[in-house]
């Protein structure tokens, strides 16, 4: 079966996690991968979003992250203090996922302008839950297309802190968490190196090319010792998130604008 | 205590020019009705507090009722930009709007403590760049393990405005789904308005239902719909297709212009029960 680049990167991503894990949902790419998932090979993930919904089992992709949908299927729903409190500050959330619009070569996202803060080109929504995500998620997935516009030299504005500066530096801020693991493109998928945290291609997608990747990346990017190839995804994960897709679509555009 | 009285009453009486006021629902019991009141009595020089600014603030922005914004996540969720909020910041229309942005634990902490009087709040974390642009932001070291925390100062807006499922007719209020952070921005207020979509005699909730007592509450006002396009759990769906075509309502400003006055400046409060009744 074919598939697009986009059906790919969502594919490997929802394999990032397991049936135990805890995941702070995204909208968008994440909140399909977590779907996916939960509908596939981990239907005991638990699904939280920002909201503050515990546990939610959406049958459709939600369009925000506070959808009645979210609230309706989830175990339990609290407050938005308790859920950055209790739930997340704590530490008991496994894994979360982020994007950006610019990421650079520590994972070090920018969602806050590009240009410059005080005059920017374009303003972008800011920093959301990102932040605290990235500082306190056991492991962070980013998900998000590759290119020389989004994979940058240097970011415009550091709105959330994946390696730093490289090196130590997570562990030297008091960070005890693991931060971004892997980097997940529509071209290949990255990691941190052990000693630098510098990101480095561990598997590229099916047809692409080491030039290919370098085009769509604004430093010299390097490559590990062994690049493996991302296993393609399946007809039954293919079938799933088109069937969530398509559901999703339908219940979203169903009504008139007023 | 609480009173009861019109929806343009309880504006015109808590909210003036100047004023910070706080429009909370985080996403869910978004308060539209009372936004549109607020467009309509032509208040200016607003300091508009929200977790996410969302389609209301986008409206009061454009409509030049904001001389500043205090936030953590300005998209229109799941679609793209806001933008009348990028057209005030990138081009200063219709005025120049001054940004003070936090992060969402940020300011759901500096929400909580609001609501307990404490002057700051104290968080674990690491908030990238925004102390550079948000001098707000400062640390604490925890007296008993020598921890630096980073800290904010306590979210105590003049005017807090939410909108809820119902009250009694005592004027308590009752709260149900996804609670975000009301709670924290009334009991932090110095004033506050609460749209319901009804009366009822009594609540039938569970005891540990989220319920503002009548004596920690200003005005409340009837105001059935009063959350569309967002939605008020039990009552109507949010209108996730309204979502969608406010990226091409206000992408330009005329259309956006044409927008308010059909909607808001020849419309009031009563028009969003017939609103809200397509997504029931």
């Amino acid at each position: 079966m074919s598939y697009s680049p986009d059906e790919l990167m969502t594919v490997a991503a929802s394999r990032c996690v397991d049936g135990n894990d805890v995941c702070f949902v995204g909208i968008g790419l994440p909140s399909a991968a977590c779907n996916l998932a939960r509908r596939t090979h981990a239907p005991g993930i638990t699904l939280i979003y920002e909201s503050g919904t515990i546990g939610a089992r959406p049958t459709i992709l939600p369009l925000s992250i506070g959808d009645g949908e979210l609230c309706s299927t989830a175990l339990t729903t609290v407050s938005v203090p308790e859920f950055f409190r209790y739930w997340l500050q704590s530490g008991r959330i496994t894994v979360g996922f982020l994007g950006a619009a610019q990421i650079d070569r520590f994972a070090n996202l920018n969602t806050t302008v590009v240009g410059k803060y005080e005059s920017p080109g374009v303003r972008l929504p800011g920093a959301g839950g990102a932040p605290e995500m990235a500082a306190h998620c056991q492991r962070i997935f980013v998900v998000m297309p590759q290119s020389r516009r989004a994979f940058v030299e240097r970011l415009d504005f550091l709105t959330t802190r994946g390696h730093g500066d490289g090196g130590d530096h997570r562990r030297r801020l008091g960070i005890t968490t693991a931060g971004p693991v892997k980097v997940i493109t529509d071209v290949c998928v990255m990691e941190p190196d052990p000693e630098t945290r510098e990101l480095t291609v561990t598997r590229m997608h099916p047809g692409v090319t080491r030039d290919h990747v370098q085009a769509a990346t604004g430093w010299p990017i390097r490559f590990a010792a062994e690049v493996r190839e991302t296993a393609a995804p399946s007809e039954d994960e293919l079938a799933v998130l088109r069937h969530l897709r398509l559901e999703t679509e339908n219940a979203h555009t169903a009504k008139e604008p007023a | 205590m609480s009173v009861f009285c019109s929806l343009q009453e309880a504006v015109a009486e808590a909210l003036h020019d100047g004023d910070t006021v706080a429009m909370e629902g985080f996403t869910h019991l978004i308060p539209f009705a009372a936004g549109h009141e607020v467009i309509r009595q032509g208040r200016r020089n607003l300091t508009l507090v929200r977790m996410t600014p969302d389609l209301i603030y986008d409206q009061l922005i454009g409509a030049g009722c904001a001389a500043k914004l205090v936030f953590s996540w300005g998209g229109n969720p799941g679609v793209g930009s806001l933008h009348r909020l990028r057209d005030a910041v990138e081009h200063g229309w219709p005025q120049p709007l001054a940004l003070e942005e936090y992060s969402h634990a940020a300011l759901a902490n500096a929400y909580d403590a609001g609501a307990a009087r404490l002057p700051f709040a104290a968080f674990r974390g690491s908030p990238g760049e925004l102390p550079r642009v948000n001098p707000k932001y400062r640390t604490v070291v925890c007296p008993f393990t020598a921890e630096t925390l980073t800290a904010v100062p306590a979210m105590r807006p003049d005017v807090a405005i939410i909108h809820a499922q119902r009250a009694d007719r005592a004027g308590n209020v009752m709260i149900e789904g996804i609670v975000g952070v009301q709670k924290e921005t009334v009991l932090g207020a110095a004033r506050s308005i609460v749209t319901v979509e009804e009366v009822v005699e009594t609540f039938d909730g569970s005891p540990n239902a989220c319920v503002l007592p009548h004596w920690a509450i200003g005005a409340i006002a009837v105001v059935p719909g009063g959350a569309f396009p967002s939605y008020a759990y039990g009552y109507y769906q949010r209108d996730n297709a309204f979502y969608i075509a406010w990226d091409g309502i206000s992408r330009d400003r005329d259309s956006f212009r044409s927008w308010i006055d059909e909607h808001v400046m020849r419309s009031g409060p009563e028009a969003f029960a017939r609103r809200a009744s397509r997504v029931a």
